[in-house]
């Protein structure tokens, strides 16, 4: 699956007469888990999403470390982004990405080494996660650390959401149990947090295929732009004007 | 002179970069190496424990004394893979308590699943070659209906636990659709019937082949 790093990636611009710097937080929040989601609406990171999106666990797994490698590259790309050029910015942004990944690979292949053999090429591959890279170009290089550490939060967990979300829609649908395998990232003691329902359902096999994923992650997106052009009618409603709800929903 | 001076400007900036940039990779390799240092040795202690848990699911841990993932014999002879099914060596983990042979782990592929190779780990134990237990690695089975040979899909797999052979033909080693006292599935016969023959095969190996497989 390619994945282009999307030129429509908007931020809020940062508002220069620093009213608050909460409400800047705020802001950014909002862009990470909603507006700007980069499972549903920047479209990043698809690759990862798709497949490893197959159980509540394993979703949860890689939504996790790629938070981690979030929380790291933005941090250390705003920490350097006045000491590197140009020229050299996107090979050093790399280098940091793929060190944080290479490091987050390792200590989960020591302290959680099943989930690690279960998730794993795609642990490596964080690294081509374009939303990591979009957000340390996009963002992290051109505003202070407090709010690149902000922004690689809320984006990572806008992101973890998203994966967990349809990680617990596909296993549900697919083989009728959520949390399944909690073991392997809870210890013994959470083998007994799956939850079955009915015992007779065997589960829709389709879900747990890569179509099942595709089908999820569209109705996921539908769902968000229905709401959201649910909400838009509503206000143009409030404010007297008529408006059809199709037209405004973003393509 | 100009024309040199703006040569000499651009070199330095660019030495400067390429001096940054080989910073930059030569922290991020200090740091992988550091972070590597420390989860090696626990890496490789995950590992062990991880193939420890698979044998002792098919080997009960009382039944032996020494550490099977030291005592190993690698079947490397055509004769004795083709047996196995197994096209590759094989590896042969052996359980020992107080010196005496206890009982075999081995891998065995049962070449005729519904669709392809069905990868099995079987303990076969060293008094009268009963098998101590069997669990399917890998396999393609259909899903729903092939795929019940997984323990966590249904217990068929440990209705082998405790049998043994009686003679090389015995009749009982067989599906109960052929006469034999193995249950099959609604809708799926050739694979509990692969792994039913499989297993036979193995045990038969063991059986022929124990003096060299424990000396």
């Amino acid at each position: 699956m390619s994945e282009a790093t999307n030129p429509s990636v908007t931020d809020a611009p940062s508002n220069p007469i620093q009213s608050s710097r909460w409400a800047d937080y705020k802001l950014i929040a909002e862009n990470g888990l909603w507006k700007n989601n980069q499972a549903l609406v920047a479209l990043l990171g698809l690759c990862p999403l798709l497949a490893v999106s197959n159980n509540t666990i394993n979703g949860l797994g890689l939504g996790l470390a790629t938070l981690f490698v979030l929380l790291a590259s933005n941090v250390l790309v705003s920490l350097i982004r006045n000491h590197v050029s140009d020229e050299i910015r996107i090979p050093v942004f790399i280098a940091i990405i793929a060190t944080a990944v290479t490091i987050i690979d390792l200590l989960m292949n020591a302290y959680f080494h099943t989930l690690h053999g279960i998730l794993g090429i795609f642990i490596p591959l964080i690294v081509t996660n374009c939303a990591i890279l979009g957000r340390a170009e996009a963002y992290a290089s051109k505003n202070t650390i407090d709010k690149a550490l902000v922004d690689g939060f809320f984006m990572g967990i806008g992101f973890l959401f998203i994966l967990v979300l349809l990680g617990a829609m596909r296993e549900m649908i697919g083989n009728g149990t959520l949390f399944d395998q909690a073991y392997l990232m809870f210890g013994e003691s959470a083998r007994s947090w799956t939850i079955h329902f009915g015992g007779d359902y065997h589960g829709v096999l389709l879900a747990i295929l890569p179509p099942g994923a595709f089908i999820g992650l569209g109705l996921l997106i539908a769902f968000k732009n229905y709401y959201d052009a649910k909400k838009v009618a509503h206000k143009q409603k409030d404010l007297g004007i008529q408006v059809s709800v199709v037209s405004s929903i973003k393509s | 002179m100009g024309q040199n001076a703006n040569f000499k400007n651009l070199l330095t900036i660019m030495f400067a970069s390429a001096g940054k940039l080989s910073l930059f990779v030569l922290i991020s390799i200090v740091l992988l190496l550091g972070v590597k240092t420390i989860t090696d040795p626990l890496v490789a202690k995950a590992e062990r424990q991880n193939l420890l848990d698979t044998l002792n699911q098919v080997m009960p841990k009382d039944r032996y004394d020494n550490d099977p993932l030291q005592d190993t014999l690698l079947l490397t002879d055509p004769k004795m893979l083709e047996m196995l099914g197994s096209e590759d060596p094989v590896m042969v983990y052996r359980a020992r308590k107080n010196g005496k042979p206890a009982g075999l782990i081995l891998t065995t592929i049962a070449p005729n699943g519904y669709s392809g190779n069905i990868y099995m780990l079987m303990g076969i134990l060293a008094e009268d070659f009963r098998v101590a237990g069997v669990r399917v690695l890998k396999h393609k089975e259909t899903p729903g209906l092939g795929d019940k040979i997984e323990l966590n899909k249904n217990p068929w797999i440990l209705e082998f636990n405790g049998r043994s052979l009686r003679d090389d033909n015995d009749p009982r080693w067989a599906v109960k659709k052929d006469g034999g006292d193995f249950d099959q599935f609604t809708g799926a016969t050739i694979t509990p019937r692969a792994v039913v023959g499989q297993v036979k095969r193995t045990l038969l190996f063991v059986k022929q082949q124990s003096e060299f497989l424990y000396e």
